[in-house]
């Protein structure tokens, strides 16, 4: 474990980190909109479980379970409303989501 | 007799209650019946309260208490009337000129469309005037100052669907309303001090309460006259008068001549102790007096239109009253009022009814050759301006004007430079009057008369005349005959004129002053009947052309009011078109509306703008934290 250097796997975290960032802004697709978002979380799990290898303390990995219970929660809430948005709009483009405008 | 004072103003407002609800409906001679008739009964109310009045001891007084009007702290006002020697004068003059004018006007008005709105103002008004002499406090004099204000406007305004009329009737009411602001500030100084304004208790408190010559006294004075410069159309605020001539003729008579313009010396003389203890304020008095007879004299002079002439001339009269009071004649000022009623009045009739035969004309130099077409016209108007000429002995005008002309130079405030503008008012006045007769009744005749004037028109003119001359015989200059019985009257209300000590003979000046009357008519006969060479030399000289237009002009007062308070009003009221200080408060909701069209901007409802959004700040948090 000890041979992967802590700011190396931070720095992949951060990659990781601004790709689902970047995809959230650029995708018009809900659902990859989404994807990018569970990318996001994961990226900030793999810094959780980096700092705890790092500090050799479990609380990185107990976060890491409670950030995959969050995320899988998110999704089956997201998914639902996904659907919802299909049967009402027809669409899942999201710039033509915008009823909350003005 | 007391229990029947309330019916001399309420008889006419009787008459105004009933035309102006029910004169629609009324037939022409209903309306002139209730009209004329109504005040024909308050004038045979005074003449037997004036005879009554006469038989009395010295020094009674009429009072009669109707009910109270309001009562505030301190401040009380009765609608009570009070009469003694000098109400009484004035009584009579508007009673007993307003029936003559009246029946008078039921001719004059006949084919008329609004009869019954014409009878309807003329009796408010009347109304409002007996109040304003009957009062007994001051806010009751200061309600029939705003009535006779108030009718005044409605009636020079009568023919409202020329712009010109009601245009003058504006100009009468803002312009007489100057004086109205200063005179009630004069009110609330006078109720400030002395905590009253029962006019006997001012009187009384006042020679007690004040120094002669204190501050405040002199303010109180000044304002009352102000009030007093405004409706007697006084020089600073004299412009109204001449424009308020688009009334039709018996308005001009009543209201313009006999009367209302005559408040002004009705409330100076009722408030005479106020002025005397304030030598400033009768200074001032006479000199606007004298001054303004002089200029409206020469005004006079020029005009064309027969009703202008009168006008200027009822000022130039008006300012020999003021100068009278001014110099401390009280008696003489009232005489002069007095006389001054009748031939003025007589004047605007005659010269209603010259211009009703010659089918609405007002230009002088358009008549002419009269003489034969109308005899009654003529000769009642003759008499009428002989009096306003003051032909010695055998006119009213005489009597009055040479009292007034002897007492400017001897009187206490008399002064040998206000003496001298009298008498050259004196010589403007004759002459003036001399060719007003000789251009609209003698020479060829330049429009072809109408229907003669009817009866009901000439017997008002015919008693006016004899009034004209015999009203002077009441009271004669002391050192030809002791008849002085006006004065008398007067004198029970009014301090007696103190004369200076070592004068000259009266004598001496009644002379001048026939002369100079006389030279004045005969330069008006020389000018205007035999047609010097002089006249047609003066017609052709640009010099002498443009003095006639500046005088023509009235000196000129309204381009320089125009120019002085007009225009800036006007200018200013152009910046303000869209209000100046709403631009603060709509600048402030205009910035508000502003941001929120950029704030709304950016609730556009995309959700990855909102993704950049909380990217963005909490880039700036973070950074925030890094820098901090």
């Amino acid at each position: 474990m000890s041979s992967i250097h802590a700011h190396t796997v931070l720095i992949v975290a951060a990659i990781l980190f601004v790709l689902g960032l970047a995809g959230a802004l650029i995708r018009r697709n809900v659902i990859f909109m989404l994807l990018s978002i569970e990318i996001m979380l994961n990226a900030a799990g793999l810094a959780f479980v980096v700092a705890g290898a790092r500090w050799q303390q479990p609380d990185g990995q107990i976060m890491y379970l409670f950030i995959l219970a969050m995320a899988a929660a998110e999704v089956s809430v997201a998914l639902a409303l996904v659907l919802q948005i299909h049967h009402q709009h027809k669409t899942l483009d999201i710039e033509q989501l915008k009823e909350l405008k003005d | 007799m007391e229990q029947y004072l309330y019916l001399i103003p309420a008889l006419p407002l009787i008459g105004f209650l009933v035309l102006s609800l029910a004169g629609k409906y009324l037939s022409r001679n209903f309306i002139a019946g209730i009209g004329a008739g109504s005040v024909c009964v308050s004038a045979l109310i005074t003449i037997i309260l004036g005879v009554r009045f006469l038989q009395s001891p010295p020094g009674t007084v009429y009072t009669q208490l109707l009910w109270h009007w309001f009562l505030t702290g301190h401040l009380s006002a009765d609608l009570s009337l009070r009469i003694d020697a000098l109400s009484l004068i004035f009584i009579c003059i508007i009673t007993f000129i307003g029936a003559l004018i009246h029946i008078y006007s039921i001719a004059f008005m006949r084919n008329d469309r609004d009869y019954a709105r014409f009878f309807a103002s003329m009796n408010l008004f009347v109304c409002a005037m007996l109040l304003l002499v009957m009062a007994d406090n001051l806010v009751l004099l200061y309600l029939g100052w705003e009535g006779v204000g108030l009718c005044s406007y409605l009636l020079i305004g009568f023919w409202y669907e020329t712009p010109a009329n009601y245009r003058a009737a504006n100009k009468a009411f803002v312009i007489t309303r100057i004086g109205d602001t200063a005179m009630i500030i004069g009110l609330f100084l006078i109720f400030k001090e002395l905590g009253t304004l029962y006019i006997p208790d001012i009187l009384i408190q006042s020679t007690q309460h004040f120094n002669s010559g204190s501050a405040t006294i002199t303010l109180i004075a000044l304002l009352l006259l102000s009030g007093g410069i405004g409706k007697s159309a006084q020089l600073p605020l004299q412009t109204w008068l001449p424009d308020a001539m688009a009334g039709p003729s018996p308005v001009s008579a009543l209201i313009h001549a006999a009367t209302m313009v005559t408040a002004g010396v009705y409330l100076i003389s009722r408030m005479h102790t106020i002025f005397e203890l304030s030598p400033l304020a009768m200074h001032v008095t006479a000199v606007i007096g004298a001054v303004t007879l002089f200029m409206a004299g020469c005004s006079a002079m020029v005009q064309t239109d027969i009703k202008r002439v009168l006008a200027y001339s009822t000022i130039s009269q008006i300012g020999y009253m003021f100068l009278a009071m001014g110099v401390g004649a009280w008696s003489a000022a009232i005489f002069h009022f007095f006389t001054h009623a009748f031939f003025k009045a007589l004047l605007f009739l005659a010269a209603g009814a010259v211009i009703e035969t010659l089918h609405h004309e007002h230009n002088i130099f358009k008549m002419g050759g009269l003489r034969k077409e109308m005899p009654v016209i003529y000769y009642t108007f003759t008499i009428g301006a002989a009096a306003l000429a003051a032909l010695p002995l055998v006119t009213a005008g005489f009597f009055s004007k040479d009292q007034i002309l002897w007492y400017a130079w001897s009187a206490g405030g008399g002064h040998p430079a206000l003496w001298a503008l009298a008498l050259s008012g004196a010589f403007i006045t004759a002459f003036y009057s001399t060719r007003l007769i000789l251009v609209v009744f003698w020479g060829d005749m330049k429009t072809t008369p109408g229907h003669l004037p009817s009866g009901i028109m000439t017997v008002p003119l015919i008693i006016l005349a004899f009034f004209s001359i015999a009203g002077g015989w009441i009271e004669w200059p002391h050192n030809l005959l002791h008849i002085s019985l006006f004065s008398e009257q007067v004198q029970q209300v009014l301090p007696v004129t103190q004369l200076k000590p070592h004068l000259p003979e009266e004598i001496v000046f009644q002379l001048i002053a026939v002369v100079v009357s006389l030279f004045g008519i005969y330069t008006g006969y020389a000018l205007y009947y035999r047609q010097s060479e002089l006249m047609t030399l003066w017609r052709q000289s640009a010099n002498v052309m443009t003095v006639r237009n500046f005088l023509l002009n009235g000196w000129r007062f309204d381009q320089l009011y125009d120019t002085l308070l007009v225009r800036p009003f006007l200018f200013i009221t152009r910046i303000n078109k869209s209000d100046v200080t709403d631009k603060l408060y709509t600048g402030i909701a205009d910035i508000h509306l502003q941001l929120n069209k950029l704030f709304s901007f950016f609730q556009n409802g995309s959700l990855r703008w909102y993704v950049a959004g909380v990217l963005i700040g909490i880039l700036f948090i973070i950074t925030l934290q890094l820098l901090l």
